[in-house]
Order: C-alpha cells, then structure tokens, then sequence
C-alpha cells in the first residue's frame, strides 16, 4: 500500500495541498482527477521526494516505510516510479539507453530491456533511436519503460494522455491495465475524464489543493465527477 | 607561414579542447561554473613541472598532475562546494575564491618566475610537416587533443557512464527520479574534470610556460570554447576549440590590435542566434 496522509505542501509562501490523503494498492488503478492547477502535479513530485515542492505536513508512506524526506533515488529504488508530466525522456539517449541506464535491478517482479520489448515492440524495433525522432505515442511507451526498469511496485503516471491521439489514448488505456494485472499500483493523474474512467478502479477529485470526492468507481458516475471538473 | 600559423591554431585548438572538456563536463552536469579550472590548470602545470623534472620523466609528470588535481578537485568538491549545493551564485564566488587561493599559494611556492614543463628528448627539435619546420612537441599536442577527443567521445558514447551523465546534463531531477544515486556520478565527473585541467595544464606547461596569471589567460578561452559549444557537449567543446584557437591565432597575426575582438566578436554574434551554444540545449 503507498499512501498520502494528510499532506500540506507547497511552494515557498504558496500552499497548494492543504491536507490531501488517498490511498493507492497493488493491482488496481487509483485515478486521480482535477482541472489544472489544482495541486495534481504537486502531489505527485511531492510523493517523488523532488526537491520542490515542500512537504510542511503529512506523509506519504510506503507500506511501513516514511518517504517524505528521502532522496528521489531512494524513493526510486524503494518501488515508486514516476512516468512524468511531458514524458520528460533524455533527450540525448537512445531508446535502448533509457532501459539500460539503470544497473539492472534485483528484479523483484522480473521487468528487464526484453520484457519492456515484449509489452512494447514498437520500440524494440526503434532501439537505436533517440528520444526525439520517437512519436508521441512512442515517447509515452518509453517513458512507461523506463518508469519499469526500476522495477517498481507503484507507478506514478501524471497525464500521460496528454498530447496524444485519440488511438494512442486507448492504446495507453490497455498498458495501464497491463501495468495493473501485472499487480502494480497505478496513480493515474488525469484531465481526460473518459481516458480515466475506462481504466480506474477507484476515482478521486483533487480541487484547491484538496481531496473534494474519493470513491469506487461505481460510486463515481461521470455526471457527479463533470460536475467537479467543469465542462468536458 | 600560413600553414605555421595553421599548425599554431591547430595545437593550441587541442589544447584548449583538453582543458575546455573538463570545464564543459562539469558545468553540463553539476551546474557549476567552475572559475577555479583556470587555477587548477596551473595547478597541474607546476605538478608536471616538478614530478616530470625531479624523475626525468615526462609521463611520470603528466599522470602525477593528472591525480594530484583530480584529487584537489575532490577535496574542492567535497570540502567546500557540497556546503553551497544548487546555489549557483554562492558556487560561482566560491571558486572564484578558490581560484585566488590557489594563484597566491602557487606565488609563494613557485615565485614570479615562468617554468617550462620540460619534454622528453624524442618531442625536442623539428619535424617538416605541410612544407614547414615545426616543433614536434606541440605536434604531439595535437595528436594528444585529437586522441583525447576519440576516447573521451567513447566514453561518452559508449559506455553506461557516459549515458549516465548525458542523460544528467538533460534532465538532473529526471535521472534521480528514475533511480539513479547522483552523488557518485557527480564526484566522479568532478575528479574527471578536474583531471583534464591537469593533463592540460602539464601539456600546455610545455609550451606555453607557467607563470602567475596563466590560469586566467587559459580560463577566458575555456568559458569562450564551452559557450560557443553549448553546455556539457563534448563535439561543441571540441568545435569550439577550434574555432577560438584559430580565431586567436590569425587574429594575432592579421589584425593584432583587435585580436581580444577577434575572438570574442564571433562569440557574441553567435550567441545573439544560438543563445545556448552550437550543441547546447536549454536546462
């Protein structure tokens, strides 16, 4: 179980969580939703341990394990992997030097370079590309990739439809459910409610910095969440 | 003479590649621009100068001012610049401090006077080259720059080291959150970098001789090549350095009165189209 309890965080003067707690367990996908701006990306690079934003109260537990405090690389290593905002991949790397950049890892739950090749043949077959000659949806898969080699048992994933097209959105909606019956715990941070919807299997709503709706999914019919999230 | 002064601009082009890799290298991945590389340069310069003269042995003295200023390197790293992590301004003032630390420490125990870092036998004289008489050590020079190049580019390119620090130069807070303990990596490119300003300094100090100030000549050129080349890029250190050798060299010669002007004119022109260098990325 990784969870957020009573978290405060923010940015300087600037608190943008005020209090948020949600829990996220293995082998199911915990979507979270909320327009922009309302602390989602905050919530997740405060669970990465990165160096901002600052986490004032709270925890974010791993199991018995306190996070909050520990170096991003430990967070890493200890079993959360964040599939970041905008991909992020190295923009200088190869597709195969993004899944070997990491000594391979004790391999708890067995991801290796030919496992992430076999969940994605796309990119076996664009090893010796860089990052940037990769499609949209290509960069989502490797970010996904490299997210695995550390073989987590969490995975953060914050909008990664963003900016892809309506096939490669459904394409990511099965890795997803991949990742899930592979008995990973998914945090999906979202804005494309339906995207979300499709997959998750416990939905909450984070506005102004703090958690406005948390429920199963079938408590969670799509005309109570617009309702949160505005117009869709 | 034309093919004299392409050979000058060439040589000190290698040398400057030597010493610019290190700064470039450290700067693209730990965000430090280290002012003190000057001094450290001079640093490896009287360490060849002392190691290569006492023992008869030229090598003897490039790999003594190799480890000697790769370990100062270190006890900078650690003693001083951990205390003022991702400060950019405090890192800055700090070797720049160190770097006068340095230069006055190196008056004290070497005086005003220039040294000569000196050559084995077989690199003294002249060789014809192109149709001219040249020294054959500043030939070597050349040859040392161009196969530093080739094995730093390998490194670089085809080892998981390397991948590791271009993909830190990328995205640093990336690396860390796919796993990777960066503290390592960053001492050891430290050491590296640290240690190419060595080998430069002992290669230069034998040819360009060692005096007080020699740092910041080597310096001025250094910032020029990696901003020219962009920051943390081995090709644009390696462009760079040349294009600022031979710039300088033919500057001196045709237009000695604007020589400074020279050099730093096609900078400034550069920049207004490519702020971030030939090869540099925005961070």
């Amino acid at each position: 179980m990784l969870s957020v309890r009573g978290l405060h965080a923010g940015y300087g003067e600037a608190q943008v969580l005020h209090g948020v707690s949600l829990e996220i367990t293995r082998g199911a996908v915990h979507a979270l939703l909320g327009r922009n701006g309302m602390g989602k990306s905050t919530l997740v690079r405060a669970m990465m341990g990165l160096s901002t934003p600052r986490i004032t109260a709270g925890d974010v537990m791993l199991g018995e394990t306190r996070l909050n405090g520990m170096a991003p690389h430990r967070i890493a290593r200890a079993g959360v992997a964040l599939v970041p905002q905008g991909r992020r991949l190295f923009a200088s790397l190869t597709v195969g030097e993004h899944l070997t950049i990491l000594k391979p890892a004790s391999a708890r739950h067995g991801w290796t370079v030919a496992r992430v090749f076999e969940a994605f043949p796309r990119l076996a077959q664009r090893k010796s590309h860089r990052g940037n000659q990769l499609s949209g949806g290509e960069r989502q898969m490797l970010a996904v990739g490299r997210a695995l080699m550390a073989d987590p048992s969490f995975i953060l994933m914050d909008e990664p439809s963003e900016g892809l097209a309506p096939v490669m959105v459904q394409a990511l909606e099965g890795v997803v459910a991949l990742l899930r019956d592979e008995g990973l715990g998914v945090l999906l941070v979202e804005q494309n409610l339906y995207s979300a919807l499709a997959v998750a299997d416990r939905v909450s709503v984070l506005e102004g910095g703090q958690i406005v709706h948390s429920a199963p999914i079938a408590e969670s019919p799509a005309e109570t969440l617009t309702r949160f999230l505005g117009v869709h | 003479m034309l093919g004299f002064q392409l050979l000058n601009g060439l040589t000190f082009a290698a040398l400057l590649f030597v010493v610019a890799s290190g700064f470039t290298l450290v700067f693209g991945l730990l965000r430090i621009v280290n002012l003190a590389h000057g001094a450290l340069y001079l640093l490896g310069g009287y360490v060849a100068y002392e190691v290569g003269g006492r023992s008869g042995s030229f090598a003897a003295g490039v790999v003594a001012a190799m480890v000697a200023v790769a370990l100062a390197g270190l006890a900078l790293d650690r003693g001083l610049l951990r205390f003022v992590k991702g400060q950019d301004l405090r890192q800055v003032l700090l070797t720049v401090g160190v770097g006068l630390v340095l230069n006055d420490l190196f008056l004290v125990i070497w005086g005003g006077d220039a040294f000569t870092v000196p050559t084995p036998e077989a690199l003294q004289g002249a060789a014809v080259v192109m149709g001219v008489f040249y020294p054959k050590y500043r030939l070597f020079v050349l040859l040392a720059g161009v196969a530093i190049f080739v094995l730093l580019w390998l490194v670089m390119n085809r080892t998981r080291y390397g991948a590791l620090i271009r993909a830190g130069v990328d995205d640093a807070e990336m690396l860390s959150a796919t796993g990777v303990d960066q503290g390592r990596l960053f001492v050891i490119t430290f050491m590296l970098g640290s240690a190419l300003a060595g080998l430069g300094g002992a290669m230069g100090g034998a040819f360009l001789s060692l005096y007080p100030g020699a740092d910041a000549e080597i310096l001025v050129f250094s910032l020029a090549v990696v901003i020219i080349g962009g920051r943390g890029s081995l090709e644009g250190a390696a462009i760079g350095a040349l294009l600022i050798g031979l710039l300088n060299t033919f500057g001196q010669v045709w237009f000695p009165e604007l020589s400074y002007f020279v050099v730093f004119g096609p900078m400034a022109l550069l920049l207004a189209f490519r702020p971030y260098g030939l090869f540099g990325r925005a961070a």
